[in-house]
């Protein structure tokens, strides 16, 4: 039995973000990568299922600035198999272009299970896993937070608002987009991913030119005015609690 | 191509979800710029009562057993028929556990551009989408072919999508739903016998900021003092100190209340987006760069240990 | 089955036992006592399924895997309090513990908390998450404008290491502040690294990631080298250590002091702008790492006294046996945890020995300190008044008129 997990990274919210010159998208020299959150609990699930099930794991990412850390870092949790997609993904690659580019790939790997993250912060052209999904011509579920193997089948659970969970039955191959694995995703020592750095090989695949279309045509893109924030309220404890009960009678909750 | 816009409707347990009406409301929007009519598409078994406050010119209703509960396979199979054949202008989905499913497989199956996370529509036709945390904001046009968008909460309000008007309804046959890839096998049920925080006028938020389960106390005797209710993001639910019914953002609750009081929640997306229909939101943060801030109509930066003692005083000195 | 898995555990106990050896003076583990001083002097050793007394006798036992299944390592703060009490000298807290803690990461046992805090080290130099290019941001509008090594590029007397919390926490920049207008009086020549500065990764060390702590030394040590500068001084004991005695086996050897020796040395200078504001009760709090670890206990007093008015007085546990405000060997990332488990804190504790002194001023000179008291401060009955304060501070409050 083979599972893959999808990775990608994205923009790291913690530093500034910057407009380009042009306006129409993110200026990439400021930016920091990490990995997309939800990814790193698609591949947190597969390596439990692997733990469970005696599986192999093979992690698929993008080339990016950080990639080779990242994918040596799912090595080191227990993945066997490293693969860097090596193209033009410089600037940034939408959905769509990335989605043909995996489903590509994935026509000569042998996988029964495709796990990615449910989505990611900067998804503007939908999301990779579905897109992915039906490039395959394979069914997708999202929103998953547990999978069970079970005679060729995966059994899942999907969460909808509120607290509800449906529990799913979905043929494989598959693809699913997990919103949280059933752990936490797991740390790992510094020492022990040097390790991987030193055992564990990144096969590179290259992936042509690539297909764009279906992507956004974005004509601005801008932040937020900043004006939104916060009156804020200033004073002792006293003082601002004073404030705050006046701001309660005046909306009638007192 | 006609100028209709089409909204997907989420229904669950038989009930309409907010984002639907919220959806109709941003189907207006962009009907007006159109010049289209707003067509609410149902699927479903039995349900024909649920469009009963939908405020749409018209509904198209498929009836089918298969498309009683939910499953990506059977809506999409529905779905691509129905749009393909009556190409409409543009296509709403909520951004949720179920129209965000369907949109990304809808515009491979056939070939049509997604714009993803629209919090609004501009009269003319631009769509402003949120990403990055909310800290970016992305505008694109409407495209020439059949546009899919899924729509997030808070751009437009549930109200403003609901009518006393029930429209006109037209049943339609559904495709042929064999070889289903995927099927329900049983619901669980959040922990039930609890408060329904959807519904609460006053809810008093607690976060990671908190510290430890033994100050959940403090959160619980203000919402007393307040006749109000104790909610929580998504952290504190997962470290177990309060329920799952309790939970308030994307994967929980979606509230709705007068007040939404913060203590020691930063404000991720994720959590955010389950208060966007929130009529006041105040938040206590010792941490000044806290997102929430950039939510909040009120913030106080302060120690909420320092606060609320003092706080919960006032408030029953001012009740009397 | 059953036969392998003990053959497996012995393996591991073997290992890990021998593995202590290679600690230096590891090999005074073979002459523990098993007088359980250590068990019994740690803060939090009531509360551990395996102090450390009790963890030489696993190991002796050869039943040591059984600690991996344990969380209450965890509780250890690396205070040193058991090595230092030890009467055969054996080097428990770098060895035992640090070396328990790194087998527990190995084997994924680690609270939540203290992983985000070593990932964010990892990613970002700090464990607080903050985007490095602000590291220096507490600096800005500062005059003098501070000297940051990579705009400036010119040697300076001092280079000043000024740590994680240090930069980024909002209550011990103030008294980051305070020590540059120190620095400005004393007319030194000094200059930091900004963003170019990593954490020094002692705590990281401890809380049992020593590929890391490497990592980030390499970093520094690379920073380090760029420059030219005659010392290092640092406000942080956590840095001071970790520079002194951990970084020279890397190859990273630079003189350095903690800022309370490095002012002691120039108090003459200093002692004419002290003022003093009036009577003060202060007692000084050891921090683990200055005290107990580094043998530095008159330096901070001696600065104390110079101030006119303040008269100092001394708690029950001071000096060697001074109390750990918690924070250290990844005290300060497991605060959640170890409230669940203890609901009591080290630092009510000190807090309690303060105001049974009488005193009006906890002096700390360690930059987990001051959050870690005040926040104790809030909840104990008649700790309201008891102000806590970095040496710096007072140092500084003597020179101006009005209080700081």
């Amino acid at each position: 039995m083979n599972i893959t997990a999808i990775l990608k990274l994205v923009p790291d919210l913690v530093e500034e973000l910057e407009i380009d010159d042009k306006g129409t998208g993110l200026d990439m020299d400021w930016l920091r990568l990490i990995i997309n959150e939800f990814d790193d609990h698609a591949v947190e699930e597969a390596i439990l299922l692997k733990e469970r099930s005696e599986a192999e794991v093979t992690v698929i990412a993008p080339d990016a600035e950080g990639v080779d850390d990242v994918l040596y870092t799912a090595a080191a949790k227990g993945a066997e198999k490293l693969i860097k997609l090596t193209g033009d993904f410089e600037d940034g690659v939408n959905n769509h272009a990335l989605a043909r580019a995996v489903a590509h790939v994935l026509q000569n790997i042998q996988t029964d299970l495709i796990l990615t993250g449910v989505q990611a912060h900067n998804d503007l052209d939908g999301s990779l896993g579905p897109l992915l999904a039906e490039y395959l011509h394979i069914p997708y579920a999202g929103y998953v937070s547990s999978v069970e193997l079970n005679n060729g089948n995966a059994v899942i659970k999907k969460e909808y608002p509120g607290g509800l969970i449906g529990e799913y039955e979905v043929q494989l191959q598959a693809v699913l987009g997990i919103q949280a694995a059933e752990e936490p995703p797991r740390y790992v020592a510094v020492s022990k991913v040097r390790m991987a750095m030193k055992s564990a090989t990144i096969e590179e695949l290259e992936v042509g030119e690539l297909d764009l279309s279906g992507g956004p045509e974005i004509s601005r893109m801008f932040q937020p005015e900043v004006a939104e924030r916060a009156t804020m309220i200033s004073g002792d404890d006293e003082e601002i609690a004073s404030q705050l009960v006046e701001i309660f009678k005046e909306i009638g909750v007192l | 191509m006609n100028q209709d816009i089409y909204t997907v409707v989420e229904h669950l347990q038989g009930q309409v979800s907010d984002i639907s009406y919220s959806m109709l409301s941003a189907a207006r929007a962009l009907a007006n710029f159109t010049g289209g009519n707003v067509i609410a598409v149902l699927l479903g078994h039995n349900v024909e009562g649920l469009t009963r406050n939908l405020a749409a010119d018209h509904v198209l209703y498929i009836d089918d057993p298969k498309l009683a509960e939910f499953t990506t396979d059977a809506y999409l199979k529905a779905l691509a028929q129905l749009i393909g054949e009556k190409q409409p202008r543009a296509v709403l989905f909520g951004n949720t556990s179920i129209g965000a499913d369907l949109a990304s497989v809808l515009s491979v199956r056939l070939a049509l551009p997604l714009t993803y996370s629209c919090q609004s529509i501009s009269e003319n036709g631009q769509l402003t989408s949120q990403i990055c945390g909310g800290k970016i904001m992305a505008e694109t046009p409407l495209s020439d072919l059949t546009t899919l968008i899924t729509i997030i909460p808070g751009g437009y309000k549930p109200e403003e999508g609901q009518t006393t008007v029930s429209p006109p309804v037209t049943r339609l046959e559904s495709p042929s739903l064999d070889d289903l890839r995927v099927w329900l096998k049983q619901y669980f049920e959040p922990e039930a016998g609890d408060v329904d925080i959807s519904k609460e006028p006053i809810l008093i938020s607690v976060g990671r900021g908190i510290s430890n389960e033994d100050n959940i106390e403090l959160a619980e005797e203000l919402a007393e003092a307040l006749g109000g209710v104790v909610c929580a993001s998504r952290p504190v639910v997962d470290l177990g100190w309060l329920p799952t019914s309790r939970m308030v953002g994307k994967s929980g609750q979606k509230v709705k209340p007068k007040l939404y009081l913060t203590m020691g929640i930063s404000g991720a997306p994720e959590h955010v987006e389950g208060i966007a229909d929130s009529e006041m939101i105040i938040a206590i943060n010792s941490d000044p760069t806290a997102p929430i801030f950039d939510f909040a109509k009120y913030g106080v930066e302060i120690d909420l240990f320092d606060l609320v003692d003092v706080l919960i005083e006032k408030v029953e000195e001012a009740k009397g | 089955m059953a036969v392998k898995q003990a053959e497996h555990a012995v393996d591991f106990s073997r290992t890990f036992y021998t593995s202590l050896f290679d600690v230096q003076d590891g090999e005074r583990f073979k002459n523990c006592i098993q007088c359980a001083s250590c068990s019994g002097v740690c803060p939090y050793g009531y509360l551990m399924t395996m102090p450390p007394g009790k963890m030489i006798a696993y190991l002796r036992a050869e039943i040591f895997d059984k600690v991996l299944s344990n969380d209450t390592v965890w509780m250890c703060i690396s205070c040193y309090a058991c090595t230092e009490i030890c009467p055969q000298n054996i080097p428990v807290t770098p060895g035992l513990m640090t070396r328990a803690k790194e087998e527990l990461l190995l084997a994924g046992n680690v609270p939540n908390e203290l992983q985000d805090a070593l990932m964010n080290s990892q990613r970002y130099g700090n464990p607080l998450g903050e985007s490095p290019r602000k590291r220096a941001l507490w600096s800005k509008g500062l005059e003098p404008e501070i000297t940051i090594m990579s705009k400036e590029k010119r040697p300076v007397d001092v280079l000043w290491f000024v740590g994680d919390y240090a930069s980024y926490h909002p209550r011990i920049q103030i008294t980051t502040k305070a020590f540059a207008e120190i620095l400005n009086a004393v007319g030194i020549d000094f200059g930091i690294l900004g963003p170019e500065e990593n954490s020094d990764g002692d705590s990281q060390r401890l809380a049992g990631e020593r590929g890391l702590f490497e990592m980030l030394a390499e970093k520094n040590g690379q920073s380090f080298s760029k420059y030219q500068f005659n010392q290092i001084v640092t406000t942080d004991p956590h840095a001071y250590n970790a520079i002194k005695n951990e970084y020279p086996a890397l190859g990273i050897s630079y003189p350095v002091q903690h800022y309370t020796q490095f002012i002691y040395e120039r108090l003459d200078d200093l002692k004419p702008l002290l003022k003093g504001n009036g009577h003060t009760r202060v007692t000084y709090h050891d921090p683990c790492y200055l005290g107990r670890v580094n043998d530095i206990y008159e330096e901070p007093r001696k600065l104390l006294q110079a101030i006119p008015g303040v008269e100092l007085t001394e708690m029950a546990h001071n000096r060697s046996t001074s109390l750990c405000c918690g924070g250290g060997g990844g005290g300060m990332w497991l605060d959640g945890f170890q409230w669940e488990k203890a609901h009591t804190r080290t630092t009510e504790w000190r807090v309690r020995e303060s105001l049974s002194v009488g005193a009006d001023v906890l002096a700390v000179a360690c930059p987990y300190e001051a959050p870690r008291f005040e926040d104790a401060a809030k909840t104990i009955q008649g700790a309201s008044s008891l102000a806590v304060k970095d040496v710096v501070e007072l140092l500084l409050e003597a020179m101006e008129d009005d209080a700081y």
